[in-house]
């Protein structure tokens, strides 16, 4: 069994540092299990959030090495070998403790989204019919576990703080996912212009490239959300047209 | 104590997994104030990582399946000492509330004909689960939360509930601390409803999380509430046992279910060699059945992969403990086998399984579309919990509710895989709308002082001992290798009087447990909190399963092997005695109506 190292950030709002420990590492063992170790050994009060260890709810969210990950589906193994392993958390969103920091933002964002809002069932049963190949984006939207790693990567909130005014990407998939819902009849495209500001984002992709569930949030989203946008408020007559039911009709977007 | 805040509701639900969530929800419909608490963040429940499916009569894919034969199917699971007023209900209701998850928003996977898709699952005669590939808790617990957030229930995330409060029989409220600043906090609620999940971390292997202390089954025993079937643990057959670090992982009975088999290290499919005589009819006798069951075929019979949970699970055992196991001590679940069967296998396997592939590639360093996995039992579910009338879901204390796997009654000795999703939705709405009428009959009597001075003292105890005291995990993991290594799933006489001399002597280090550091978002200190939950849920496992003297269900024991008739009549029930005891006390199991027996006839 080998000993790796790790620098560890400790400390609250008011302020902290990176602190040193060493601990056996296993074959097999991914960072929070390191975690974990080092708290039963030698900081039983070290502050980390976790539930499912197996990357299925987005609790154990941190940087690894400055980059944003699950702790949980770190392998060491894929970590450089006898190098220090730092471990910090989201800088995103302001600090609890040690490695917890306080998310209750998103919460927020997303409260403010308008709900699902259905169109009247298709059967008596109360039940709609839709097709797989109609479904399978929204479903990919869907596999979002909240772990807020997109939220905590994007400048827009983590170098500019636009928190006030910014949704982010984590919010941008949720909203596509209801407008993209084959049964629901909301119009949330004016709220992700003027409330969620989807024009700060300048598709750099650096959320899709840390989401864990591999939800290609930039291209399947974010862009068909910024062109929903765009016709509605650019091409008036075009918006017109559709409001109406002539010509082309939806396009790309949804397919 | 200046910092201690004082919140006031009709309703309080603690808990916001599937159960918390749908009984908030109803609650909150029905007029009512409605506080949700917590431990973890909102969204981060157990059931988020279910990912089989949810079982409901939907026939979409066999039309001859109904609430009758589903009925069924769970009585003859839970080898008949389920309520079956509770399995019968279950079976009723659990369509609509399938269907009312789409009304919110929810989209499970699709037939060709646009309705919802449902899968075979271990138990259950027809394909039955609503899915969504195998993250199924996710949808259900997101479009429940997504939902929730905007019929005005108020939230508190990480927050953890430690003691009940009580006004003479009935309940008052219940004090709590939140985790961000350690600060505590009263809560007074004409009807709280327990929604707090199961018991794993009782065990050293097991699928649950930190949060499976048992603290709801704690909760309402020291409240005077009455537990009931504590001995029935459920032992999954399929968690990973390799890495170390993952050992207990769930791997989804979906796998078998898609066509996945279970081989020994002499590559024989070994469940074919022991099928039980009361599942030989429903059965197929040969590998080309199986594998045309799994395609659909309506006149195959299911493969023995896909047998009960707690038969897989020791016919498993079996195989390791004779020499044929795998060379991490499991044995092997293979689906990568299918690709020969149907065409773009790899591509298939992925699209079916997308999490486990997941799951393993990442965790394990395998490709499941190439090799077999390694799979060993995990403690996984608890059938017994607290005991609840069938209809409202109150307890034994009045205004004292509980719904989803923290309550017992539906699955007797042995749960079917996607019974539990069903459970949640179904007994959650129940209980939500009962617990609302029973507040707004009582509203909400007086605190009183005195408790909530006691619970305070009680969990600040350890700071006073600070670092001198017992290390909080060493005591934990004392537990839960007593709990694995003597009441597992292989149990008898000696081991388990031996456990009850371990859990004394584990209780006396428990309150000598100390903390350092302060209460700030203190993990060491959480751990202490839970213990004296985790200890009451382990008594109450053990002693029921020392009393019981045979094997059924979840329970096995060498000493008793096979099916007693007398104990095929009782429950067992665990109530506080008068000396602050436990008292374990034989109930008989209720009587089905003529028309349920009818049922069973026909199905048999
Ligand atoms: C890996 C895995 C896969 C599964 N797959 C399936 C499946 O496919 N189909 C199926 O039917 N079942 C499945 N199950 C079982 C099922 O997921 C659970 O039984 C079910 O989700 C439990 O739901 P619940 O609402 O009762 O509790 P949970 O979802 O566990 O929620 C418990 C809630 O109570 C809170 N809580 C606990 N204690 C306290 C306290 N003291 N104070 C405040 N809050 C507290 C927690 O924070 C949490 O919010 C699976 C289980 C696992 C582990
Ligand atoms: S693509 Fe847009 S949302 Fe994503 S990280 Fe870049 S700026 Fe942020
Ligand atoms: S979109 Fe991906 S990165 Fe963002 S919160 Fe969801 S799962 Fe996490
Ligand atoms: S602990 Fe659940 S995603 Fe890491």
């Amino acid at each position: 069994m080998a000993q790796a190292t790790f620098q560890i950030f400790r400390g609250d709002s008011k302020g902290g540092a990176l602190q040193t420990y060493t601990t056996d590492v296993g074959e097999g063992m991914v960072a929070l299990d390191c975690v974990h170790q080092i708290q039963a050994e030698s900081a039983p009060d070290l502050a980390v959030r976790w539930n499912c260890k197996a990357g299925k709810c987005g609790s154990c969210s941190a940087e690894v090495n400055g980059r944003p990950r699950l702790l949980c589906m770190t392998r060491m193994a894929d970590l450089p070998e006898g190098e220090p392993v730092r471990i910090e958390p989201m800088h995103t969103f302001p600090l609890l403790r040690d490695l917890v920091t306080d998310v209750s933002w998103n919460y927020g964002v997303k409260k403010k989204i308008a709900k699902f809002a259905p169109r009247k069932p298709d059967a008596a049963d109360g039940s709609w019919r839709m097709q797989q190949e109609d479904i399978d984006r929204v479903q990919e939207f869907r596999k979002c576990i909240e772990c807020y790693l997109c939220q905590d990567v994007c400048h827009v909130l983590r170098d500019h703080a636009k928190h006030d005014e910014f949704a982010g990407p984590r919010f941008f998939v949720y909203t596509a996912a209801l407008e993209m819902h084959p049964i629901d009849t909301g119009d949330r495209i004016d709220a992700v212009k003027d409330e969620q500001n989807i024009g700060y984002c300048n598709i750099t992709k650096c959320c899709t490239t840390v989401c864990p569930e591999g939800i290609t949030i930039t291209d399947n989203a974010i862009i068909p959300l910024k062109e929903r946008v765009a016709d509605k408020h650019y091409d008036p007559l075009l918006w017109l047209a559709r409001k109406l039911g002539i010509g082309d009709g939806e396009t790309g977007a949804g397919a | 104590m200046t910092e201690t805040q004082s919140l006031d509701y009709d309703v309080l639900v603690v808990g916001a997994g599937g159960a918390g969530l749908r009984a908030a929800i109803e609650a909150a419909a029905a007029g009512v104030r409605v506080g949700l608490v917590c431990k973890s963040l909102l969204g981060k429940a157990h059931t988020v990582m279910a990912e089989g499916g949810v079982a409901a009569a939907l026939a979409h894919v066999d039309d001859r399946d109904s609430w009758r034969v589903h009925f069924a199917d769970t009585m003859r699971g839970g080898q008949y000492v389920n309520h079956p007023r509770m399995a019968e209900l279950h079976a009723q209701e659990a369509p609509e509330r399938v269907r009312e998850l789409e009304t919110w928003g929810a989209l499970f996977d699709r037939t060709k004909d646009g309705r919802i898709l449902q899968r075979n699952f271990g138990g259950h005669r027809y394909p039955r689960l609503a899915h969504v590939g195998d993250r199924t808790g996710l949808e259900m617990i997101r479009t429940l939360q997504d939902h929730g957030i905007h019929q005005g229930i108020e939230v508190h995330m990480e927050v953890t509930v430690v003691d009940l409060l009580k006004d003479g029989d009935r309940i008052a409220g219940c004090v709590a601390y939140d985790r961000d600043r350690g600060r505590l906090r009263v809560f007074r609620a004409g009807a709280v409803v327990l929604a707090t999940g199961g018991i794993g971390r009782a065990f050293r292997i097991t699928s649950n999380s930190w949060e499976y202390t048992g603290d709801g089954q704690s909760l309402a025993y020291h409240a005077g509430a009455d537990l009931l079937d504590m001995e029935f643990v459920q032992f999954h057959p399929t968690g990973m046992v390799w890495p170390p670090s993952v050992r207990g992982i769930l791997v989804t009975e979906g796998v078998r279910g898609e066509g996945g088999v279970l081989r020994n290290s002499d590559g024989k499919r070994f469940m074919f060699a022991d099928i039980p005589d009361n599942y030989r009819g429903q059965t197929a006798d040969n590998e080309e059945e199986g594998w045309r069951y799994c395609q659909g075929d309506k006149d195959a019979r299911r493969p023995p992969e896909l047998l009960t949970r707690d038969h897989v699970a020791r016919c498993i055992m079996r195989e390791v403990k004779a020499g044929r196991g795998s060379p991490h001590g499991g044995v092997f679940l293979d689906i990568a086998w299918i690709k020969a069967r149907v065409p773009n296998g790899a591509d298939h396997i992925r699209r079916k399984l997308p999490s486990m592939y997941h799951q393993f590639k990442e965790l394990a360093g395998i490709d499941i579309t190439a090799v077999p996995m390694e799979v060993g039992p995990t403690t996984h579910y608890v059938m017994g919990g607290i005991r609840v009338d069938p209809d409202t879901q109150m307890s034994t204390v009045a205004g004292l509710f509980a719904a989803g796997e923290c309550a017992a009654g539906l699955h007797g000795a042995n749960r079917l895989g996607g019974n539990s999703l069903s459970d949640l939705i179904v007994f959650g709405k129940r209980a939500g709308e009962h617990a609302a009428r029973f507040a707004r009959e009582n509203p909400a009597p007086p605190v009183d002082g005195a408790q909530v001075a006691a619970a305070q003292q009680r969990v600040l105890a350890p700071f006073e001992r600070s670092v001198q005291g017992e290390n909080a995990y060493a005591v934990q993991h004392a537990l839960q290798d007593t709990m694995q290594d003597l009441v597992g799933i292989v149990r008898n006489e000696d081991e388990m009087a031996e456990a009850l001399r371990q859990i004394d002597a584990l209780k006396v280090r428990a309150d000598n447990v100390g903390v350092g550091g302060h209460r700030e978002y203190n993990p060491g200190w959480h751990t202490a909190i839970d213990l004296r939950n985790l200890l009451t849920v382990s008594e109450a496992v053990t002693r029921a399963a020392l009393l019981r003297r045979e094997s059924r269900g979840g329970h096995f024991r060498d000493d008793f092997p096979d099916k007693d008739k007398h104990w095929g009549g009782v429950n067992l029930a665990i109530r506080k005695g008068e000396d602050g005891g436990m008292v374990v006390e034989e109930r008989p199991v209720v009587a089905m109506t003529e028309a349920q027996q009818a049922i069973i006839a026909e199905m048999a």
